[in-house]
């Protein structure tokens, strides 16, 4: 098993967040786990990205270069960036809520998700984040949900444990999405 | 037999390299005393600079580091952050101070690093063959400014002690000169005071001394005092800029 | 203890306090700025002292300073950081000051870009600064190595008195991984009787520099230092090789780029071609002996590095000719792919490069 995700969206979204969480909640697994940022100017321009490598075996290149297995889109730059770096197959987890066009790839498994909506449906739409990254889990199997709550506590610390149903319930939300999507 | 002079226990055996008449000898014997009588040159790492004074690691009997030019407020900042209990000075020129040191020295009064600072200024770069320093004064021949300093070209002279005094970390600044010995006398106070001011932990302290190089200026020793006095002391007055006593 | 997932530069800091650096002087430069970072919270907490420096120059010379006082004090920075640096590193090799240096590579040359590079395997080999003198020089390919590499490069910077240089490409530095701090054997080393640390009337005074104004004095310091880095050309060589004995192309990489190299033999070898690696951790000295064992099936050896190919260099001097020498490599802050190298491996062994 490898996994070779590239998480997308603009600053404050928490995407790396949720990319430290699932190379966490990896580690806590023993597998194989690097997670790469990107970094410098364009982080301050507004995009942020990661891409985070969860394998069986010892990791080649931390990057993803036409050899992404998923992508998480949370906003249209970051789709219409990423969507190139997967292979034929691959998964693209697209955020419904701020975009509003389809992938120009026609070779991808495509998944809708209102991530915001569903997060605002929560009480908070700062979840959003943990929407898709739920959504994507139940897509992969990569990591057990249990595994990224114990890695919550660890990347945000220890004192963040009520901070934990709502964040269980909004992974929760994004599984049963796409679960929906695949019973279509 | 009663001893009426001897030499400073703060100084080596090591017989001094400089030029006849050069007043490096005098200040070393200043700093060296001044740590004798403070009861501290056991327990005083000092830092010796690129310049004339390049071999002063020679010469004064206490533990020494010798910087790279201009350096020497970093690397005894390094010394002094390791050891905060010990006395670390450093001793540098015109050209290792005022040029290619000025962003270090500036930095070391800015932090208020508890190091003392002895900076020679004779105007002249003298180790490497009496060329142009940033305290040549204007007018003054020497081998790269050879019609003498043009204003238009190079600027007025700098003056560091009044530089170095508007800044709120130094907290000791003085320049004084070696030309007699009634100036010896109060270039040994200000030195002993730089280092009380390093002792009570008050700040960054600096003695500017003005100092003679008969050898480049192309001068016999005593012409060379003269010189010093007629056409040093009147640019670069002499004073007390900032005393940590006085709350100035 | 327990794994821990951590940023490469976070690591490198965590790493330096485990090995008991007290103190740090530096400056900020992307994509190294976490390690001032880290220090500045991380050793106060541990007793020591963060210093942010006036510039990179300032920094290098405070680290002479107190590596000359007997402390375990480190630097970072990144490239053109480094290239001010220059003068405090040969001025510590000159007077004996150990110390730890940490590089995250980025492009150059000047201003260069903040993207990950390996341009600066000249300067981190021949000396970098003026006069004879080297460093050792350690390339970590992962977080777990840079920690245990920086452990280690206190102990050889105190054992030679010799700056040490730990070169990481960017990625290294930006990248999260798991690591574990292992607890490291105990070196026995020799007391630190020549630092300044005030004479309390018992010695002679100590003196560090590096002056010797005869040629003669000079000359017999230069030999003194030689044997020195003769000795760590003996003893220090780290290098991982597998393969090299039956196969048909070799690739030589460190840092991450070697990584990569090592997923494109992967693919090469579901090929059916027989790859071999030589991935040198320590990039001075060079593990010039290895190659000797390259079998003679090898059809050529392939170096990848993020440079214009200043690997090759020491890859010819390592091959003695013995086969052909290729090089795939990237710049300006780009990544070598797989597929690029792969290409290569290909052509290599079908002998159509």
């Amino acid at each position: 098993m490898e996994e070779k995700v590239i998480m997308a969206g603009f600053g404050g979204q928490g995407i790396m967040a949720i990319g430290k969480l699932l190379a966490y909640a990896g580690m806590l697994e023993e597998k194989q786990v690097t997670w790469m940022p990107s970094y410098g100017p364009e982080m301050r321009g507004g995009t942020a990205n990661c891409a985070v490598v969860v394998s069986d075996d010892s990791v080649g290149s931390p990057l993803i270069s036409k050899d992404g297995t998923a992508a998480i889109a949370m906003n249209l730059p970051s789709m219409i960036k990423f969507e190139k770096e997967l292979v034929p197959g691959g998964k693209l987890i697209v955020n419904k809520s701020l975009i509003d066009v389809k992938p120009t790839r026609s070779d991808l498994d495509v998944y809708y998700v209102s991530a915001n909506e569903l997060a605002l449906e929560l009480g908070n739409g700062k979840v959003a984040n943990m929407v898709m990254l739920g959504a994507y889990i139940e897509l992969t199997k990569v990591v057990e949900v249990e595994s990224i709550l114990k890695a919550f506590l660890k990347v945000f610390g220890e004192n963040k444990t009520d901070l934990i149903p709502l964040n269980k319930e909004a992974l929760a939300k994004g599984a049963e999405a796409v679960k929906k999507l695949q019973e279509v | 037999m009663t001893i009426v002079y001897e030499k400073s226990k703060g100084l080596t055996d090591t017989p001094f390299h400089y030029c006849p008449g050069c007043t490096h000898g005098v200040i070393h014997k200043l700093v060296a005393e001044s740590l004798v009588e403070l009861g501290v040159l056991e327990d005083t790492i000092g830092v010796a600079p690129v310049g004339c004074s390049v071999l002063a690691y020679n010469y004064f009997n206490c533990d020494m580091q010798e910087a790279a030019h201009g350096r020497a407020p970093a690397v005894a900042t390094g010394i002094k952050r390791v050891h905060p209990d010990k006395v670390v000075f450093a001793y540098q020129g015109d050209g290792d101070l005022a040029s290619i040191g000025t962003a270090e020295v500036v930095h070391a009064a800015h932090r208020g690093e508890k190091i003392t600072t002895i900076f020679v200024n004779n105007a002249i770069y003298g180790m490497t063959g009496g060329q142009m320093a940033p305290t040549t004064l204007v007018g003054q021949k020497t081998t790269t400014s050879p019609m003498g300093r043009d204003e238009a070209l190079s600027g007025k002279p700098i003056r560091m002690a009044e530089l170095l005094a508007t800044i709120d970390g130094a907290k000791f600044v003085e320049r004084v000169s070696v030309d007699t010995p009634a100036n010896i006398r109060k270039a040994k106070k200000a030195i002993k005071k730089a280092f009380e001011c390093q002792l009570k932990g008050e700040g960054f302290a600096i003695v500017e001394v003005l100092s003679t190089c008969p050898t480049n200026w192309g001068l016999t020793p005593v012409n060379a005092l003269e010189w010093l006095r007629d056409n040093m002391i009147p640019y670069y007055p002499l004073g007390n800029f900032r005393d940590f006593e006085e709350g100035k | 203890m327990a794994k821990v997932l951590m940023k490469g530069n976070e690591a490198v800091g965590a790493a330096a306090i485990k090995a008991g650096c007290k103190y740090f002087f530096g400056y900020p430069i992307t994509p190294s700025s976490e390690i001032p970072e880290y220090m500045s919270k991380a050793l106060p907490e541990a007793g020591g002292v963060f210093l942010q420096a006036e510039s990179e120059v300032a920094a290098i010379n405070m680290v002479y300073g107190a590596g000359g006082a007997g402390a375990r004090c480190m630097t970072a920075s990144s490239s053109p950081g480094i290239s001010l640096k220059q003068e405090g590193i040969t001025y510590a090799a000159g007077a004996e000051v150990p110390c730890v240096i940490v590089n995250m590579m980025r492009g150059g040359p000047g201003l260069g870009s903040i993207q990950p590079g390996q341009a600066d395997y000249y300067q981190s080999t021949r000396g970098g600064g003026n006069g004879d003198y080297r460093t050792l020089c350690y390339a970590p390919a992962s977080i777990q190595e840079i920690v245990d590499y920086v452990i280690l490069a206190f102990d050889k910077a105190d054992y030679y008195r010799n700056p040490v240089l730990i070169a990481a490409d960017g990625m290294i530095g930006q990248m999260m991984e798991a690591v574990e701090f292992k607890e490291s054997a105990h070196t026995d080393l020799p007391p630190k009787d020549w630092a300044t640390v005030g004479t309390g009337g018992k010695r002679k005074p100590n003196i560090i520099n590096s002056v010797y104004l005869e040629a003669e004095t000079l000359q017999a310091h230069n030999k003194n230092l030689e044997n020195k880095f003769k000795m760590m050309e003996e003893k220090e060589v780290l290098y991982e090789a597998f393969g090299l004995e039956d196969a048909e192309v070799v690739l030589v990489a460190y840092g991450t780029t070697s990584r990569i190299v090592k997923t494109a033999i992967k693919q090469a070898e579901k090929k059916g071609i027989k790859v071999g690696m030589v991935r040198p951790i320590t990039i001075w000295p060079f593990p010039y002996d290895v190659f000797k064992t390259i079998g003679s099936s090898a059809k050529g050896v392939l170096a990848v590095e993020m440079s214009q190919g200043q690997i090759m260099d020491d890859v010819k001097i390592a091959v003695e000719g013995r086969q052909p020498v290729y090089f795939n490599g990237t710049q300006g802050g780009m990544v070598p792919t797989p597929a690029s190298i792969l290409a290569d491996i290909e052509k290599i062994a079908g002998g159509t490069k």
